[in-house]
C-alpha cells in the first residue's frame, strides 16, 4: 500500500485483507492534513439553505456568507430568498465591543423588507468567543416582529460537519409542532433529508402522491416554514441521508411518537425498498398496489435502457468519495447494475456501523478510506486503475488530471439523481464521461493502453513459445 | 426575477451586507500562497475555512488547489492553536514534503489571539521545519479588509520572511503583479522577456492553478516562484508592483527591508495602462521597446480606431476589486464609454476614488467598503440603466434580471472558462477585453434591431 500518515492508518481498510477491520471514524482530521472536509457551520448551512422561505442571515465576518451563497443546487418552485447572501459582515470594533447591536439592526431590517416566515441565525467561529448572546437578540426579534427568530448554534470549531446537522435539526425542531391547526391523512409522511438537488424532491414527491400517501413536508428540500410547522402531524418520517437528519427523527419519536425509517433513493434497489418500506408501514392494500404498479413500471421503463449502457460500461472500476456513507451504499449498488466494480470507496461522515456494512457489500480487494485526502486518493486510484470517481467539487479536477472519468454526487449536480429517473440520468451522466472521446488525449490513458498492449503482447509470447 | 426583492429606492444600510462585492482576508492570501513554487498554503482555523477556500478556488480555476487546515477543535479555540499548528507543520513535511509551508490566520485564530511568529519559532527550536524548508505566515483577520488585503499581506510576508539583501545589486527588476489571473502573470512575463529584462515576479500562479492536463495529479505543479527567487528579490535593482492595494505592501516593504526602490504603477489593463508600464520598465531597464510590443500596441489600436463608432457614449457599471477597476475605468473611459458607477466591497479608501475620477470625471458614482454590495449595485444599476456591465458570476443575477450585457472580469468566476487562459494586461490582453466587450455589444444590438435595419457590415 501507499504511503500513510500513521495517525490516518486506522482510518483505510482494504476488504479482504489480514488486517482486522476495526475503522477509527468519527474523528477530528489530523492537523496538517488536506482534508477534504467542511465544518460545524457547513453541516448546518446546507441542511437549513433550502427552506425558501426562511430568512438565513449569517452572523459573522463576510467570507461565511460569501462562500455560501447560491451554491448549492436546491431548487425552490416558489420563493427564492434562500438564494440571497445575508451577513452582518463583522469589523474589528464589532469584535472588540460585540457585534449584538448590529446583529440586532440586521434582523430588524431584514425582517422588515423581506416579510420572511421565519429567520435562521447562524453563529460563525467568533460568535462563541465575543460572546454575543445571540439567543437574547434572536428571543427580542421574535417578540418585536412576531415572527420566529432561531439561533442556529453552529460555530465552525465545535466538532464536525455531523455536528452542524445536529445544530440545524434542533433548529428545525423548534419549528415542528408550532401549527396545532393543520390536519393530516393517517397515510402520511414527513421526506427527511432530501434537498431538492436539480429537483429531486419533485421527482419523490411524485411516487408518493402516485403511491396515495401525502407528503406534509420535506425537511429541507423545496422546504417551506408552515410546511414544517405542522410536520408533527405526519404519521411517519421516511429518513434519507441518515448523517444530516436521523437526529430531527429521533427527536420526533421521542416527542411525538412519530416512528422513523431510514431509506436511500439512489439507485433501483434502494429507491423501489425506500416506497415499499413506506408502503409495508402503511398496509393498506391500496397503497401497496399502487406501490408495486408504480415500481414494476418504472422498472419495466429504465430496465431496457441501463442495459444499453452496461454493455459498453462492463467491466470498468469506479472510486467513490462523498459526503454521507448511506450515499456510498447505494452508489456501490447502483454501479453494479452498470457492471462496473468499486475499487474505492470513502465518506467524509461515515460512522463505525457505516464502514462495516459497506465491507459486507463490497468486492474484495476495495480500499475503504474515512476522511481521505487528495494525495492518498490519487495514489489510490492509480493503483486501481479507476475509470470514474464520483466525488465533489474539490475531487473533480483531481480526477481529470488523471484522465479519469467523474460524476459529481454533491451539491453540484446538475442532473437529478433520485429515484428511478435519477437513475437512468446517474447512467447517462456516468456513460457519458467514461466513454468520452476526450480521454485519447489524455497521456494516462496512452499509458495504460499501451501497458495493456506490452503485457497482452507478452502473454502472446510466452502462449507462442510453450 | 432571482432579485425581485431588490428596491428601487436607494437605501443605506450599516448593519448589514446583503450579496457582497467581496470575501474574506484568507483566501486571497491562499491565492498568494499558490504562487511559491512547492508550496502548500495552511489554514490556521477550522476546517470549514480551509475547505470553502479550496472549493472556490477550484470552482474558479477547474484545478486541483491544495491547502492544508489546522482542523481547530474546541479545545483549541480555548486553549489556543499553538499545539495544532506545531503538529500541522509535523505532519505537512513528513506526508506532503514543501518546500515551503505560508500559513494564514483566520477570523477565530486571529480572536484567539494566536502568535503565529512565535509558534513558528517553537516549531524550529523543536526540529519540526527539516533542515531548508521553511514556514512564513501572515496575519489575515477576516473582519478587516477583504481577499485583497489578504493577497497583499501574505505577498508582504514574502517579502519579510524570504527577500534577502546580501549587499550586491544586481540588474535584476522585481514585478509583484497583483491579484491577477496565472493569465495575467504569465503575459507580464512574457512582456519582461520581449523587453530583454531580467526579472523575478513573484507571486506567480502561472502553471500552477492553470496546470495543463498531463495525466497525473500533482501535488506541487510546475509554475510558482521560487522561494531562491523571492530571496533574490532583495538584491534586485528596482520594483514595479501592480496596483496599490495588492501590491503596494510588499513593495515598500522590499524598499524599506533590502533598500530596493519602486514604482507602484496601475494594473496595465487597457493602453494608457500599458503604455506607462512599458514606459516605466524602459527606463529602469534601460531598454528600447521592441519592435513586437510595438506591432502589439499598433493592433489594438487600430481595432479600437476601426470599431470607435460602436463604444461611443455607451454608458458602462462597474463592480469588483478596486485595483482593477481603476484601470477599467481608464481603458474604458479611454474608448469613449461613460462610467456610471464604481463599485467594491474592499475598503479601497478616498485614493481609489479620486484615482477613477481622476479619469471618470465627477459624474460616476463611487462606492466602496461598508454597504457597497451587490445589492447596492444593483440599486444603482435600477435608477439608472447602463449598457453593459462588468463584474465577477454573481454579477449574472443582475445583468439577466435587468436584461443586460455582462463583461465577466474579476473574481471569481464559476460559469465561464478563459480567464485562466486568456489575459486581460498588456496590449494583447486590452486586445481580447475590448474584442470581448465589443462582442458582447454588437450581439446585444443584433438582437435588438429591427429587421429592416437588422445589418450585414458592422
Amino acid at each position: 500500500m501507499i504511503e500513510i500518515l500513521e495517525a490516518r492508518k486506522k482510518q483505510i481498510h482494504e476488504t479482504g485483507s489480514e488486517v482486522a477491520f476495526d475503522m477509527a471514524c468519527e474523528k477530528v482530521s489530523v492537523a496538517g492534513s488536506v482534508s477534504q472536509r467542511a465544518c460545524v457551520f457547513c453541516g448546518s448551512r446546507v441542511v437549513l439553505y433550502p427552506v425558501a422561505d426562511a430568512l438565513h442571515l449569517i452572523h459573522g465576518p463576510v467570507g461565511c456568507a460569501a462562500y455560501t451563497w447560491d451554491i448549492r443546487g436546491s431548487l425552490s418552485s416558489g420563493p427564492e430568498l434562500h438564494r440571497l447572501s445575508f451577513s452582518t459582515d463583522l469589523r474589528e470594533e464589532e469584535v472588540i465591543y460585540g457585534g449584538e447591536k448590529k446583529l440586532y439592526a440586521a434582523l430588524t431590517e431584514l425582517i422588515t423588507a423581506y416579510h420572511p416566515k421565519a429567520a435562521f441565525v447562524y453563529a460563525t467561529c467568533i460568535i462563541g468567543l465575543i460572546g454575543d448572546d445571540i439567543q437574547a437578540v434572536c428571543r427580542k426579534v421574535a417578540g418585536e416582529q412576531g415572527i420566529d427568530v432561531i439561533p442556529v448554534h453552529s460555530e465552525g470549531f465545535r466538532g464536525t460537519k455531523k455536528d452542524g446537522y445536529k445544530a440545524a435539526c434542533e433548529a428545525l425542531f423548534r419549528l415542528v409542532g408550532t401549527d396545532e391547526q393543520s390536519i393530516a391523512t393517517p397515510h402520511s409522511i414527513n421526506i427527511l433529508g432530501d434537498f431538492n438537488l436539480a429537483g429531486e424532491t419533485w421527482i419523490i414527491k411524485e411516487y408518493y402522491r402516485q403511491m396515495g400517501v401525502e407528503v406534509v413536508s420535506c425537511m429541507t428540500g423545496d422546504g417551506r416554514v408552515d410546511e414544517i410547522r405542522r410536520a408533527h402531524k405526519a404519521a411517519m418520517n421516511v429518513v434519507q441521508c441518515s448523517g444530516s437528519m436521523t437526529y430531527l427523527a429521533r427527536m420526533m419519536e421521542t416527542d411525538y411518537g412519530i416512528p422513523f425509517e431510514r431509506v436511500s433513493y439512489f439507485g433501483i434497489e434502494d429507491t423501489a425498498e425506500a416506497l415499499y418500506t413506506v408502503a409495508r408501514h402503511f398496509n393498506d392494500p391500496a397503497i401497496l398496489k399502487n406501490t408495486e404498479d408504480l415500481v414494476r413500471n418504472e422498472v419495466s421503463r429504465i430496465y431496457p435502457e441501463i442495459e444499453k449502457y452496461r454493455k459498453e460500461l462492463e467491466g470498468k472500476k469506479a472510486a467513490i468519495y462523498v459526503g454521507g456513507s448511506f450515499k456510498a451504499f447505494s452508489l456501490v449498488k447502483a454501479l453494479r447494475h452498470l457492471g462496473i466494480a468499486t475499487a474505492i470507496v470513502g465518506s467524509q461522515t461515515g460512522n463505525k456501523e457505516d464502514y462495516e456494512y459497506l465491507e459486507e457489500i463490497c468486492d474484495e480487494g476495495t480500499i475503504i478510506v474515512d476522511d481521505t485526502n487528495p494525495l492518498e486518493l490519487s495514489r489510490f486510484m492509480s493503483e486501481k486503475n479507476v475509470d470514474l470517481l464520483i466525488g465533489g467539487v474539490k475531487e473533480r479536477p483531481i480526477a481529470y488530471k488523471m484522465g479519469v472519468a467523474f460524476c459529481d454526487h454533491n451539491h453540484e449536480r446538475k442532473e437529478a439523481l433520485a429515484g428511478f429517473e435519477g437513475m437512468i440520468n446517474f447512467c447517462r451522466e456516468v456513460h457519458g464521461s467514461i466513454m468520452s472521446p476526450v480521454w485519447q488525449f489524455s497521456p494516462a490513458r496512452r499509458r495504460q493502453a499501451e501497458k495493456e498492449e506490452r503485457s497482452n503482447a507478452n502473454t502472446i509470447n510466452k502462449a507462442a513459445c510453450n | 426575477m432571482l432579485l425581485r426583492h431588490t428596491p428601487e429606492t436607494l437605501t443605506d444600510r450599516s448593519a448589514l451586507t446583503v450579496n457582497p462585492a467581496k470575501t474574506c482576508q484568507p483566501i486571497g492570501a491562499m491565492y498568494a500562497a499558490l504562487g511559491i513554487h512547492n508550496c502548500l498554503p495552511h489554514s490556521h482555523g477550522s476546517q470549514g475555512c480551509c475547505s470553502y477556500h479550496r472549493s472556490a478556488l477550484t470552482r474558479h480555476y477547474k484545478d486541483p488547489i491544495m491547502a492544508t487546515t489546522s482542523s481547530f477543535t474546541e479545545g483549541a479555540s480555548v486553549f489556543g492553536g499553538q499545539a495544532n499548528l506545531v503538529e500541522a507543520i509535523n505532519n505537512i513535511f513528513a506526508i506532503y514534503g514543501p518546500d515551503i509551508v505560508a500559513v494564514h490566520t483566520t477570523c477565530l485564530s486571529e480572536v484567539i489571539g494566536d502568535d503565529l511568529g512565535q509558534i513558528i519559532n517553537k516549531a524550529l527550536a523543536d526540529g519540526k521545519i527539516p533542515k531548508g524548508k521553511r514556514v512564513i505566515h501572515t496575519n489575515t483577520p477576516s473582519f478587516k479588509g477583504s481577499h485583497v488585503t489578504g493577497f497583499a499581506n501574505m505577498t508582504q510576508s514574502m517579502v519579510q520572511y524570504l527577500s534577502e539583501s546580501t549587499g550586491k545589486r544586481t540588474g535584476q527588476i522585481n514585478i509583484i503583479p497583483g491579484f491577477v489571473e496565472p493569465s495575467d502573470m504569465a503575459e507580464v512575463k512574457r512582456i519582461l522577456s520581449l523587453m530583454g529584462i531580467k526579472s523575478v515576479l513573484f507571486p506567480d500562479t502561472s502553471e500552477v492553478v492553470n496546470g495543463p492536463l498531463d495525466g497525473r495529479f500533482h501535488m506541487y505543479p510546475k509554475g510558482g516562484a521560487t522561494v531562491g527567487q523571492i530571496s533574490s528579490a532583495g538584491d534586485s535593482a528596482f520594483t514595479v508592483s501592480l496596483g496599490r492595494t495588492a501590491s503596494l505592501a510588499a513593495a515598500k516593504l522590499l524598499d524599506t527591508k533590502c533598500g530596493v526602490p519602486f514604482e507602484n504603477l496601475d494594473l496595465p489593463i487597457g493602453i494608457s495602462a500599458t503604455d506607462a508600464f512599458v514606459d516605466c520598465l524602459r527606463k529602469t531597464a534601460g531598454v528600447s521597446v521592441p519592435d513586437s510590443i510595438m506591432v502589439e500596441r499598433g493592433q489594438v489600436v487600430d481595432v479600437l480606431t476601426d470599431m470607435h463608432q460602436y463604444f461611443y457614449g455607451k454608458k458602462a457599471a462597474l463592480v469588483g476589486d478596486p485595483d482593477q477597476l481603476i484601470s477599467l475605468a481608464q481603458f474604458l473611459t479611454d474608448m469613449d464609454m461613460k462610467i456610471l458607477y464604481v463599485v467594491t466591497g474592499t475598503p479601497a479608501g478616498p485614493k481609489f476614488e479620486e484615482r477613477i475620477r481622476s479619469f471618470t470625471g465627477n459624474k460616476t458614482i463611487v462606492k466602496y467598503g461598508l454597504g457597497a454590495d451587490m445589492f447596492h449595485f444593483h440599486q444603482l444599476v435600477k435608477s439608472g440603466k447602463p449598457d453593459i456591465i462588468f463584474g465577477n458570476t454573481y454579477t449574472k443575477y443582475i445583468a439577466r434580471d435587468e436584461d443586460i450585457p455582462l463583461i465577466r472580469v474579476g473574481f471569481p468566476i464559476y460559469d465561464r472558462v478563459g480567464h485562466q487562459y486568456f489575459p486581460v494586461v498588456g496590449y494583447r490582453g486590452a486586445m481580447r477585453l475590448m474584442e470581448t466587450i465589443l462582442n458582447a455589444l454588437l450581439d446585444r444590438q443584433d438582437r435588438d434591431a429591427p429587421e429592416e435595419s437588422f445589418e450585414l457590415v458592422m
